[in-house]
């Protein structure tokens, strides 16, 4: 299918790749300005407490200090940090500083000052009286409203403040206790999932000064640099056109950065000292004072027919946003409307609390609420098919949602409103299923028995997942294009490459179109005042919405390019043909190059266009998963032996990259499966935050990975393509859960998988063996 | 605080800095320039700020910048010969292995004294090699593919006897 492509289908290196391997300046912290001073953030240590008293003096009077900011000293704005479009609909529970502290790292104060030095000292010498209020934890607990976390009067869109609840969403189609009636069996279960942390190697960091016009520049690590603009704009109550938001190379994202978190107070900052100014998080600060992935309840019941027909499938979640509701109700959403559509029942219901607790906050991260539905749906779904004697991946062949079929759930539930009905316009999920089980051998290997005195016993399972590619009708996005004299162009996208290759894409996507090679499109991303609009980089959106945004203004660009050249060439612009950099009709030709040099010195002409691209669907790309484990029966230890993932991605732009992707996704998976969280201990102070103690996967803990690209023409994307960076996280934990059943008999319904869960699940089965003799 | 002289060789040029006692390495490469040694935890524990100490991969982030006085370093900026890249570096871009970059410098660095040290090493040496570096774009795949095929280019050649 690619091979009539000259730039897309093809694994070109990263268009910025060289500046990366040689170390060249280009991420946010790697530049010197005069003068600039260090930002700190003063944290709260208590989990829950209202500020009697702050006095500032002592601190602004410590020689060196620029700036020292309290709630006394900023305007009082409700927002909420999500990065998301306008309106957010998160709650506006957030204030750049407040009287009252939420969770243990929370803000208190702001200092800046010439030294990191200067400003950790002048932390210490701010004077703060706590009175220390009730904090609670436990999501049940909170939902009693016992102590209330958000009881300020000027927040907003707080579904039931008094109750701590942030968000709630009820949506049903058919009627699931009707479906509950007609199945032969029901099966309800509850899985647990943990606070999991980006862990990006660059922390969060943003430097903020003020231009030579007075104007607010941040420089910052951002996914989504217009939201930023405007909600920075909206804090510091600046007209827009007063911020400028510049996004360099980013170190890592994930979701994390789909936040404004520094940029608010940095800016103030900034502001207050009329000096430069930066804030980098610690690794530690990292843990707790960014973001998290939202730790969540499941309860799931689905009803089957004999054969294995599901009739009705319910979720119900409570699930926890920590201190403000960042990404609250559309994470949870997401956790409904992505994850039950994958099987065609009837009848379905999402039900989900999204609770305040006194704990770090949660926000976006990589799957998006897919990963903990996934991990409950895809576990039971593997309960039931054992329970009936049906091989698993025939139980999910003959329940899966196929070509043509339309998700009715998605119309009921999108981004924090009504959505928009999903139709699959592309599905590569059964041959997901044939090629992944080909190259873990599940065949031969479900049929393997062990030796009962074996230690350690291996075993595989699997695991299904769809996703989207942007959010129907919300999303959109914009590119520029402006041709040189030399035949070469400028490609402006505000799109932002945060490390996983969108810049090179959305070139290829450039070059493909315009028929030129790769080296002649030169991208510049993400700069709110060079580039036009994009939502940024989230929802598996930068492919599907940025590249046809690029695609359009290109081929804008090629139309006024091939009539210039049917004038200059004197043939009809249906005979010319455009590759390689040159414009050929039937016997002569025109290089790039010279056709541009024409247009700009005779015809006076600059050739450029720009174009805006939105979708009103998601198309999604799916994944089946496949994990062979080894389980040590005696130590409980867990193994993953190999991982095969096979994605149905649409057409892939770079298959290079697309494969990265998946790898990439597949790792953060292991470690939400067996190693990651980030614990609290009874005050809301974490445990872990560092990564001695917060453990994620190295070189050489890593299992084999199969990664297969299954690529099918997606009609709403640009060449084919549909999305890759999420999906493949949704199915690690669910298909490693199913394995470790396959290998030992017992079920693990929460994350971490540790060892001595899977010991004490072991112990009380032997004991229930024995009980039975 | 007191200052002092420092002089060390880094990627190959002679070098007089002027620093405190307690400056780390770290940051005292970076406000030199090397941008390219990268500040992920400062506690030695996710490798990005790695950089060669006599050939030896350390990470700066531990190290008192007055602990080097007289030794060679190499930074990542060092690597390329001028405008030729280091068959790492093209290895990990033509192999994918870049991805966010933010960790690259480090692994490049430790995926060099490790090749330097051993001529062919195994998947399992190289993977130890690059345990040090944390990566949460790449999975490991593909830099641990790029090392292997620099490694493989570099085997010695097996020289037919009648030529010998």
């Amino acid at each position: 299918m690619s091979n009539e492509y000259r730039a897309v289908g093809k694994s070109f290196p990263k268009v910025d790749g060289h500046k990366l391997v040689t170390g060249a300046p280009a991420f946010t912290d790697d530049f010197h300005l005069p003068g600039m001073l260090w930002g700190k953030i003063l944290a709260s240590p208590h989990a829950h407490a209202r500020i009697r008293h702050i006095d500032s003096r002592k601190a602004k009077a410590l020689p060196g200090v620029h700036a020292v900011l309290t709630y006394k000293d900023v305007p009082r704005v409700p927002h909420t940090t999500a990065g998301q479009a306008w309106p957010e609909p998160s709650p506006y529970d957030t204030y750049l500083l407040d009287s009252k502290v939420r969770f243990v790292g929370d803000r208190v104060a702001a200092v800046a000052a010439e030294s990191r030095a200067i400003a950790e000292e002048a932390l210490r010498l701010i004077e703060v009286d706590y009175e220390i209020l009730p904090a609670v934890l436990d999501m049940e607990q909170a939902m009693t409203g016992a102590s209330v976390i958000h009881d300020e009067p000027d927040s907003k869109n707080i579904y039931d403040a008094g109750h701590n609840v942030a968000g709630y969403i009820l949506r049903e189609i058919g009627n699931v206790e009707e479906g509950f009636r007609e199945a032969d069996y029901i099966f309800e279960r509850e899985y647990r999932t943990q606070r999991q942390q980006h862990c990006s190697l660059e922390p969060h960091i943003s430097i903020c000064w003020l231009d030579a016009d007075g104007r607010l520049v941040i420089r910052s690590s951002t996914q989504v640099p217009y939201h930023c603009r405007r909600q920075v704009a909206q804090i510091l109550q600046l007209p827009i056109s007063r911020v400028h938001v510049i996004k360099p190379r980013i170190g890592g994202g994930f979701g994390g950065k789909q936040e404004m978190l520094l940029e608010d107070i940095c800016g103030a900052l900034a502001l207050a000292s009329r000096r430069p100014v930066k804030i980098e998080y610690t690794r530690e600060e990292e843990f707790y004072m960014a973001r998290s992935r939202h730790p969540q309840i499941l309860r799931m019941k689905m009803g089957v027919k004999r054969d294995g027909t599901i009739v009705a499938s319910q979720m119900k979640v409570l699930a926890g946003t920590g201190a403000y509701g960042s990404h609250a109700t559309t994470v949870q959403g997401n956790t409904g409307s992505k994850v039950l559509p994958l099987y065609r029942a009837p009848h379905m219901l999402f039900e989900c609390h999204v609770v305040y607790t006194n704990a770090p906050v949660a926000g976006a991260f990589r799957g998006y609420g897919c990963p903990q539905g996934y991990f409950a749906q895809e576990t039971l779904v593997d309960e039931i098919a054992t329970e009936l004697g049906i091989d698993p991946m025939e139980f999910r062949r003959k329940n899966a949602i196929r070509l043509g079929d339309v998700d009715r759930l998605s119309a009921q539930l999108g981004e924090g409103r009504e959505g928009l009905a999903r139709v699959i316009r592309s599905c590569g999920l059964p041959e997901c299923l044939e090629r992944g089980a080909t190259a873990i051998g599940w065949q031969q290997k479900r049929k393997q028995r062990f030796d009962r005195h074996e230690a350690v016993k291996r075993g595989v399972g699997m695991a299904c997942a769809m996703q989207g590619s942007g959010i129907a009708g919300v999303d959109w996005a914009s590119a520029f294009l402006k041709m040189n004299e030399d035949g070469s162009f400028f490609l402006q996208v505000g799109a932002s490459d945060v490390g996983g290759g969108a810049d090179t894409v959305l070139s290829q996507i450039a070059a493909e179109t315009l028929g030129v090679t790769l080296d002649k499109i030169v991208i510049t991303s993400g700069d709110t005042d060079t580039t036009p609009f994009d939502v940024g980089a989230y929802a598996s959106s930068t492919t599907i919405i940025s590249g046809g945004a690029v695609k359009k203004a290109a081929q804008k660009v090629r139309a006024q390019i091939m009539a210039l050249a049917a004038r200059m060439l004197e043939a009809p612009v249906e005979s010319l043909v455009c590759a390689e950099n040159r414009i050929s009709a039937p016997g002569k030709s025109i290089s790039m190059g010279d056709l541009a040099l024409h247009a700009m010195y005779k015809e006076k002409v600059q050739i450029m266009e720009g174009a805006s691209h939105f979708n009103t669907d998601s198309p999604p790309p799916f994944c089946a998963t496949f994990a062979e484990v080894a389980v040590d029966t005696q130590t409980g230890r867990v193994q993953v032996l190999h991982l095969a993932t096979a994605v149905d991605l649409g057409t892939a732009i770079n298959p290079m990259y697309a494969e990265g992707q998946v790898e990439g996704a597949v790792t953060q998976g292991l470690g939400l499966a067996l190693t990651e969280e980030l614990l609290l201990d009874g005050d809301g102070r974490p445990v872990n935050p560092n990564f001695r103690d917060y453990k994620i996967f190295t070189a050489k803990d890593m299992p084999t990975l199969s990664t297969i690209l299954v690529e099918t023409e997606e009609p709403l994307g640009p060449y084919g393509a549909k999305s890759v960076s999420e999906v493949p996280i949704n199915g690690v934990a669910p298909a490693i859960a199913n394995a470790i059943f396959h290998a030992v008999g017992v079920r693990i319904r929460k994350l971490p998988i540790r060892p001595e869960d899977v010991l004490r699940a072991l112990c009380e089965e032997q004991k229930e063996e024995l009980a039975a003799v | 605080m007191k200052q002092m002289e420092l002089r060390l060789n880094v990627n190959g040029e002679t070098k007089t800095w002027t620093i405190s006692p307690g400056d780390l390495l770290l940051d005292v490469l970076r406000r030199e320039g090397y941008f390219g040694v990268k500040r992920g935890c400062e506690k030695g524990e996710c490798g990005t700020c790695t950089v060669l100490l006599n050939g030896r991969p350390v990470n700066s982030c531990l190290l008192f910048a007055a602990h080097v006085e007289g030794q060679e370093l190499l930074t990542v900026e060092g690597l390329a010969a001028g405008e030729t890249l280091d068959p790492l570096q093209e290895a990990f871009l033509e192999h994918g292995a870049v991805q966010c970059g933010f960790c690259t410098g480090g692994a490049l660095l430790s995926a060099k004294a490790l090749l330097d040290r051993r001529a062919n090493p195994s998947e399992t040496e190289i993977r130890e090699a690059l345990a040090g570096h944390y990566c949460r774009c790449t999975g490991y795949q593909k830099p641990v593919e790029a090392v292997l095929a620099v490694a493989r280019k570099r085997k010695p050649k097996i020289i037919p006897e009648e030529a010998a």
